[in-house]
């Protein structure tokens, strides 16, 4: 009896310490990230951070203006989307809509199998493919430009989208779309003006979470944007983003250096990037379900 | 004059044999109530009438059904958005779009082009009114409809039906959600449209029935037993079959 007793409580305790080890996981992170970062900005100015178009963390004198790669990730990330969106909201439509049971089942396993593309591979396929090819088309200097960062990147974020987008119009009540194929609509009619709209809470928190994975993706883009930290004019002119920054650079700073504490400042900028995406797109996620 | 007619109706659900040889006439600007137990084919039959079974898979039809004396599917490809808006539909559980009021009304007549914009506030305001919602829902047309009552969603399931003018409507257990003043209501409110539109009414209720139909048929077991005007049915069945279901002997 009493070693039943003693085995529930070391199990139930186990049981808690899995739950709550993924946020406990996140705010160490978020506490490391801090204690590495806030030195930074007892030298430098938050608002010149982020506002200054100079990055030269190791000239001297050194400045640390990081608007060229925040306008980097944006840019990519608002390519990203414009590019996957619609693409993924078409393909979760033909999907769960349209595509009949075989089709659907063979298009299910290739968009995981997309998803489990290491994003290094992209990365290498995209510099060899991708880039040569706006090259010569656009008849651009480099290939390596945000245009191209963008595609690669809007790929990688398809599978996430696309899934979470179908289940959303899945989850539809049949009642719906009977309901409207009853009035004389046409199978197209009952989708575009009356499933999107029951399905669009789940579609607009499918987006963000692949905008989160777009903002967060490292080794892609950083093979195939070119890395100029200069503020971009122009989708077709390279780009370097926050997280190549840190990547590419991590390994070359010394430890304790201004440089070292500013890539730790810079992840901390990204992680409320991020942040605020995944808290928006839990909101909207949220809404639906009242 | 007969409005809607089949001639040895028959339909399969894969091997299943649903309905089997069903021949009736229901009446125009009537109200006709189909009875019969759970899983009788009632709702299969009524969805023979505006096809809705054909989104079911591996469904297969044969006889003859006739509206207005013309095969419902006559030769070559079924024009089924033709189809139905001339035979509407309203549903067991209540199913307004998650859109607003307004647009829950006005999405027939978008989709068959029916009016010009300037028309709408007014077929908005006829077909409210005429499912008695007009006064309460005038100053919430642009609320969500998932925001009314079950009553209020269900009337406004009719009056999206009636605002495309349909000829007749089809209403599968219209008032089975409901509790039971809303159903005296809606069976107040379907007396009031039979005068314009002919009505067939699938329910299990058989007092339902009894109240508000012309003409009842008794379908047991994809057959169609009894045919007949409403008192007949009720006070002289003919069959064997009818009287033990009416009488609650099975069902």
């Amino acid at each position: 009896m009493r070693i039943r007793l003693f085995k529930e409580f070391i199990i139930e305790k186990l049981i808690f310490l899995s739950g709550i080890a993924s946020i406990l996981f996140v705010i160490l992170i978020f506490v490391f990230l801090l204690k590495e970062g806030l030195s930074f900005f007892k030298e430098i100015n938050l608002f010149k951070f982020i506002s200054g178009k100079h990055w030269y963390p190791i000239s001297e004198p050194e400045q640390f203006g990081i608007l060229p790669m925040i306008l980097g990730s944006l840019l990519v990330t608002l390519g990203a989307i414009i590019f996957a969106v619609p693409l993924s909201i078409g393909a979760a439509f033909y999907i769960s809509e349209v595509a009949p049971g075989k089709i659907k089942d063979i298009l299910k396993a290739g968009i995981e199998m997309l998803a489990a593309i290491p994003s290094v591979v992209l990365g290498f396929i995209g510099m060899i493919t991708l880039v040569p090819l706006v090259k010569n088309v656009l008849h651009l200097p480099t290939g390596l430009t945000a245009f191209s960062g963008s595609i690669m990147l809007g790929l990688m974020s398809m599978p996430t989208i696309i899934s979470i987008s179908e289940d959303a119009i899945n989850a539809v009540p049949k009642s719906y779309k009977e309901g409207a194929l009853a009035l004389g609509a046409t199978r197209w009619q009952a989708m575009y003006r009356v499933t999107i709209y029951a399905a669009l809470p789940g579609i607009i928190a499918a987006s963000m979470l692949g905008i989160g994975r777009v903002i967060g993706e490292t080794m892609a883009v950083m093979m195939i944007t070119g890395n100029a930290a200069v503020i971009p004019h122009t989708f077709f002119q390279p780009v370097r983003t926050l997280t190549a920054t840190i990547a590419a650079e991590m390994g070359e700073t010394v430890y304790g250096s201004m440089h070292y504490y500013s890539l730790f400042a810079i992840g901390i900028i990204l992680f409320i990037i991020t942040f605020i995406i995944n808290i928006t797109a839990d909101m909207v996620l949220h809404r639906k379900h009242k | 004059m007969s409005k809607i007619t089949t001639k040895n109706l028959n339909l399969w659900y894969g091997s299943f044999h649903a309905l089997k040889d069903v021949n009736l006439s229901f009446y125009e600007k009537k109200i006709t109530a189909i009875i019969g137990p759970s899983g009788c084919g009632k709702s299969t039959l009524l969805r023979v009438f505006n096809r809705m079974n054909d989104l079911v898979e591996g469904v297969k039809v044969e006889g003859d059904v006739l509206i207005d004396n013309e095969p419902i599917c006559g030769t070559g490809v079924c024009d089924l958005v033709k189809l139905r808006k001339k035979v509407g539909m309203v549903f067991q559980r209540p199913n307004p779009f998650p859109l607003s009021v307004y647009e829950n009304i006005v999405f027939g007549l978008r989709v068959h082009d029916l009016a010009v914009k300037k028309d709408y506030d007014k077929i908005v305001y006829e077909s409210l009114n005429s499912v008695l919602l007009w006064d309460d829902l005038k100053d919430r047309l642009r609320k969500s409809a998932l925001s009314l009552s079950l009553e209020q969603k269900q009337r406004l399931c009719i009056a999206r039906t009636i605002a495309v003018k349909p000829d007749i409507v089809l209403m599968d257990e219209p008032c089975s959600a409901l509790d039971p003043q809303a159903t005296a209501r809606i069976e107040e409110l379907m007396r009031e449209l039979k005068n314009s539109y002919t009505i067939v009414i699938v329910t299990h209720n058989m007092q339902q029935a009894a109240r508000v139909s012309e003409d009842t048929g008794f379908m047991l077991l994809g057959e169609l037993i009894e045919f007949a005007r409403t008192e007949d049915i009720f006070t002289r069945p003919q069959d064997k079959r009818t009287e033990d279901y009416i009488t609650g002997r099975y069902g």
